[in-house]
């Protein structure tokens, strides 16, 4: 019998380009109501700095999830596009990794996600600008939490110092939790029996977090539910995990 | 009768005027002027300038420096999404200033082109001092410096290793071994020069050139020896100079950005390399035919004709290039390659875009073609100037004013520079200090160079004709 492409074992190269990953998020755009919510639980679970009023002006805001909107058309005929939350895509082939000389961002091979090494890192800033969603944050300064944000820190997350690359992890803290919990007791991980921050925090319940890998998902079962999902510049070959519906 | 040979002789005396390599001297008497024009007392107003620029540096390099790391990078003006700004403009301008040292130095020298001998040992002082100040603005653009030696391969404990898909850790591989070896180029025709300085000077002088000059006495077999070592040298670093510019093209070719992806920028970042670094060159040859003394006799208009030519031609060579590189990704027709260009052209800093085209383009083409204005020092070291601002802004359209555009115009934002500008004048001023503090402590001519090239050429007679020859040397 021929050997074919896949036989080969060589664990560096991906022959199949399958990296379908495991965890997935769905967000409809369509009952997003802009209200921010998601921004702040985000800050909140993951003890993102607040940076000030003199760098947020600067366009320095640390948020590993923003709100996008645009206006459409000319004026007077101006139309608000939908709100559309960005985090970052936990690419199966995300064009971060690959340009990072010091290996700070890497891809996990059990959550599939896409890691950033805070103490790995030294601010080369390369990954940033590879990323072609822009969703990453840089720590250009030590910045202080005033009393009493330091006492809501959460133990779980590590505090980041200045020169340092971060970004969405998917909550990879609350998912660690939820399957040592399901190991302790001897069983699986149940879909919905946790959720990302920002997930959690939407009054409107548009975004969806769970396995995409399993069919009987929430997540699985509204993308085939909903056929008209759109994962961004999907073109370029990223394999991105965030489905978005938009005008259904 | 008389008149022809009265004319015969007016055009020697004119050749042996126009060509350093047929107006010979003797040999002390070169030795003598070359050893005056490195120790003679500075005068009031080297030290002024000596004194000011280390005010500058001390000042805009090490004490910018100290306060980005205390403090972090946000004193610069690096913001999402030109996640990088000057630093790396710097860096890409001061490896190009480097690469003519070499190309003159090594290319000339392999080709045997006999101009170049009076000015190869100024060229290869700027590669590495350039090479220093490339070093600086790297490691200035890192968020983590403290960190940096992660990014050499070292064995270590816990088996971790720089990523070598990265084209930043090829990057670093490629200055290094740069750096090494064009320092180690600059050192081996210096030894006859500095055996010769240590013979003639005394006290501190002696030490030290004693010491650079590794006991070298000019018997046969040493300079077998060392001619040996300059062959190997000369061939050698001239693939690791092409293959150093092109791995710094491949940080931004390899990222998948409009504007950057480009498959001609290793050719094209080399050739742009050369062109401001054949604008450093001669106007550093400008700089110091005024202000050392006997210059005017080693540095003559032969000189900066022989490099107008050069950067007519580079000059050409780098429109093409660019013509290239536009061209087909405008003809691609992506929407964000075509809304960059407008960016680029017709966004706030279209200026430079227009300005980068008139200095590295039109001053050039305009003023070298002519022989007469080609070797005048002063005009050419004027488009010297004109090509390294050019350069300069061709190197801030691709880092800070691409990044600008991405694929997600929610983050679109101007970059505004902080910090980095005393930072970038900080490099300029040191380098010019190690310039100026390398003058008064090396043979800035390589003198045995120029004396085996003068003891090379002959005026011969050919009936009433009088013909420059060249022997065979090596």
């Amino acid at each position: 019998m021929m050997a074919t492409l896949s036989d080969l074992k060589i664990s560096e190269v991906k022959l199949s380009g399958k990296e379908a990953g495991k965890w997935g998020m769905v967000i409809d755009q369509d009952i997003c109501t802009g209200c921010q919510a998601c921004v702040a639980a985000c800050a909140m679970e993951n003890n993102i700095s607040f940076v000030g009023e003199e760098d947020a002006g600067y366009g320095r805001s640390m948020h590993w999830i923003r709100i996008e909107r645009f206006w459409e058309g000319e004026y007077p005929e101006v139309k608000m596009t939908p709100n559309q939350p960005m985090m970052c895509q936990q690419c199966g082939q995300a064009p971060c990794e690959p340009v990072c000389p010091a290996f700070a961002t890497v891809h996990s091979m059990a959550e599939e996600l896409n890691l950033q090494v805070y103490n790995r890192c030294v601010g080369t800033r390369y990954c940033a600008n590879n990323c072609p969603y822009q969703v990453r944050s840089f720590n250009w300064r030590d910045y202080e939490r005033p009393e009493p944000l330091p006492n809501q820190l959460n133990p779980d997350v590590t505090v980041r110092r200045r020169g340092i690359m971060e970004k969405c992890t998917f909550c990879i803290q609350r998912i660690h939790r939820a399957q040592d919990q399901a190991k302790a007791e001897g069983r699986e991980v149940v879909d919905g029996e946790f959720t990302t921050a920002c997930a959690q925090a939407c009054p409107a319940s548009a975004i969806t977090f769970g396995r995409t890998d399993d069919p009987a998902s929430l997540v699985s079962q509204l993308m085939k539910r909903r056929s008209h999902g759109v994962k961004h510049l999907e073109e370029l070959g990223t394999l991105p995990n965030v489905t978005y519906f938009k005008g259904g | 009768m008389a008149d022809h040979k009265n004319h015969a002789e007016h055009a020697e005396a004119h050749l042996r005027e126009k060509h350093l390599m047929l107006d010979p001297l003797p040999r002390g008497k070169m030795n003598e002027m070359v050893m005056e024009s490195m120790t003679e007392k500075p005068t009031w107003k080297f030290w002024l300038v000596f004194a000011v620029l280390s005010v500058i540096t001390a000042y805009g390099l090490f004490y910018s420096w100290g306060v980005m790391i205390a403090e972090g990078l946000g004193v610069a003006g690096v913001n999402r999404p030109a996640y990088w700004g000057i630093f790396l403009v710097n860096t890409v301008f001061w490896i190009g200033i480097s690469h003519a040292g070499t190309f003159i130095s090594a290319i000339l020298r392999v080709f045997k082109a006999e101009f170049r001998r009076p000015f190869t040992r100024a060229a290869e002082l700027m590669t590495t001092f350039g090479l220093v100040q490339a070093g600086f603005s790297i490691f200035m653009h890192m968020g983590r410096v403290w960190l940096s030696y992660w990014l050499m391969p070292y064995p270590n404990q816990r088996m971790l290793w720089p990523n070598f898909h990265s084209p930043l850790s090829w990057d670093l591989l490629a200055i290094t071994t740069y750096l090494l070896s064009s320092t180690m180029y600059l050192f081996l025709p210096l030894i006859p020069d500095v055996a010769m300085a240590r013979d003639r000077s005394t006290g501190w002088r002696k030490t030290f050139y004693k010491v650079l000059a590794l006991g070298f006495r000019g018997t046969e077999g040493e300079w077998t020896h060392l001619r040996n070592a300059m062959n190997i040298f000369a061939f050698a670093i001239i693939p690791v100079m092409f293959s150093v510019h092109t791995i710094v093209s491949w940080d931004f070719a390899a990222a998948m950005r409009p504007g950057w992806n480009s498959t001609i920028f290793g050719p094209y970042f080399v050739v742009g390399a050369l062109h401001s670094g054949m604008g450093a060159v001669i106007i550093v040859l400008a700089v110091i035919r005024s202000t050392m003394k006997h210059m005017k006799y080693f540095i003559r208009a032969e000189h900066f004709d022989a490099i107008g030519k050069l950067m007519l031609i580079i000059s050409m060579t780098w429109a093409y290039f660019f013509f290239n590189d536009y061209m087909v990704q405008w003809y691609g027709g992506d929407k964000w390659t075509k809304q960059l260009f407008h960016f680029h052209e017709a966004g706030p800093l279209g200026w430079m875009w227009f300005a980068m085209l008139i200095f590295n383009v039109a001053i050039p083409w305009a003023i070298l073609w002519n022989p007469k204005w080609r070797s005048t020092p002063w005009l050419v070291a004027v488009v010297g100037i004109f090509i390294n601002i050019g350069m300069w802004f061709e190197r801030y359209i691709i880092v800070p004013i691409s990044l600008t555009i991405n694929r997600m115009p929610f983050t679109w934002r101007l970059y505004e520079p902080g910090i980095e500008i005393p930072l970038g004048i900080g490099t300029l001023t040191f380098f010019i200090l190690l310039y100026m503090a390398a003058s008064k402590l090396i043979p800035l001519i390589p003198v045995w160079e120029v004396q085996e090239g003068q003891m090379a050429h002959e005026l011969k007679k050919f009936g009433r004709e009088t013909v420059v020859t060249v022997s065979e040397l090596e």
